[in-house]
């Protein structure tokens, strides 16, 4: 039997949850012993060359490139799953979901404390840009997610627990101090 | 004898003094009904429907409902515990609870119900409305985006004459608890100490005093809401 495939992406998220994998430690050896990896930064697969089994999300959608590559993963992918608070709920990149995005746009390029030279008073709007949506959306606000793993970012030992639990088909060991939104 | 009563709660015989609220003569059997809106020594106000519970087949909220004999109250059923669940839920759309960034986190009881229900994400649609954070006051913040109106603060926080030094302000869905603008010059350190104590999520902050505990040793690191009850040692009847 040929091994389960594993996809990753980093959406509007800050890449703490793809450092969380990194976290499972030696575990890693073991995994990579187990598991092919195909689209994903930690082996730099830019396109899917396969179907997956398994599709790891982290972070929520913020512009239309997000929605892309999180529609292109529920297309490749049997198993798709929401890792972090981003993905789950938008997490910090939310914030922003209050305030109007002409007034982010002021404050990021034109106004903020940080801004310098842009004299002319550029809000960048290059076609080649993702389009950014009015708000930040949850992944399970655009596609269907199979499962959650919350967290800010998920403990390694629960990410290292699902994948486990997935590839062997067992159910889900949840101990209490793994399961945490922070 | 006559002043105690004999119920059931899950089928376990249970004793209580006549009188008391569901709630807390379940915790005195060891039982624990999970709680929101409800505080210690605070008049209870039923609002948040957590501590929901069947009474003899029909449902109750057990911080407003004595206990009376004979009475059968089912607790940890299933479909008390979905309904729980989703009134946890409900809550994290309604506002703005962003966790990872929050002060309260770890010490929060709508995260640590959320915890003990293990609420992986909410069911509902998010709502991300649009609040404000009030740092007007010199003691304390008031984060709107966090605030559940459970209403605690109002009724626990009053100065020397018992006038609540928070309110409400508006109404229906604009409704938001602020305080209170005269009476909120009175808000002493330790009285702000005791709003923050209070108040069950990260809404109502004393300023400088954000992310004291370090991660690990917060109140629900380690152990669920409601543990400490479970695992007291109760004379069985």
């Amino acid at each position: 039997m040929s091994k389960p495939i594993i996809a990753t992406a980093s959406l509007a998220g800050c890449f703490g949850c793809h450092m969380s994998i990194l976290d499972i430690d030696d575990r890693l050896l073991e995994l990579i012993e187990l598991v092919e990896f195909n689209k994903s930064p930690i082996d730099d697969i830019k396109k899917f060359t396969k179907k997956c089994d398994i599709g790891l999300i982290e972070g929520g959608c913020c512009n239309s490139e997000n929605v892309h590559v999180l529609k292109e993963f529920r297309e490749n992918c049997k198993i798709l799953i929401s890792v972090g608070e981003c993905a789950i709920m938008g997490g910090l990149p939310a914030i922003r979901n209050g305030i109007p995005l002409r007034e982010c746009f002021e404050e990021a390029y034109l106004n903020g404390p940080t801004v310098v030279g842009n004299e002319e008073k550029i809000i960048p709007n290059d076609p080649e840009l993702p389009m950014i949506l009015d708000k930040v959306f949850p992944c399970h606000e655009i596609v269907k997610i199979d499962y959650f793993l919350p967290g800010c970012p998920p403990r390694a030992d629960l990410i290292w627990d699902a994948l486990v639990a997935l590839l062997n088909g067992d159910e889900m060991k949840l101990p209490y101090e793994v399961v945490k939104f922070d | 004898m006559s002043q105690y009563v004999r119920f059931t709660i899950d089928k376990t015989e249970c004793m209580a003094i006549k009188g008391q609220y569901i709630v807390e003569a379940a915790k005195e059997n060891g039982i624990y009904i999970p709680t929101l809106c409800n505080y210690p020594g605070v008049k209870p106000k039923g609002g948040c429907r957590i501590c929901t519970v069947k009474v003899n087949g029909k449902l109750m909220t057990s911080c407003t409902t004595p206990v009376a004999e004979g009475m059968t109250i089912e607790n940890d059923i299933p479909d008390i515990r979905e309904l729980r669940k989703a009134i946890v839920e409900l809550l994290f759309v309604e506002g703005n609870h962003f966790c990872p960034a929050c002060e309260k986190s770890g010490n929060c009881e709508l995260q640590a119900l959320a915890y003990r229900f293990q609420v992986m994400a909410p069911r509902f649609p998010f709502q991300f409305p649009l609040r404000r954070v009030d740092a007007s006051h010199p003691k304390i913040i008031k984060e709107q985006n966090r605030c559940i109106l459970c209403k605690r603060c109002i009724r626990a926080i009053k100065d020397e004459k018992g006038r609540s030094i928070f309110a409400y302000r508006r109404r229906s869905s604009r409704v938001e608890v602020v305080v209170d603008s005269k009476l909120g010059k009175q808000l002493t350190d330790e009285l702000a100490q005791k709003a923050m104590d209070v108040c069950p999520v990260g809404s109502i902050l004393v300023k400088e005093k954000g992310y004291i505990t370090p991660i690990g040793q917060r109140k629900y690191d380690k152990m669920p809401i409601g543990s400490d009850i479970e695992n007291m040692q109760v004379n069985k009847i």
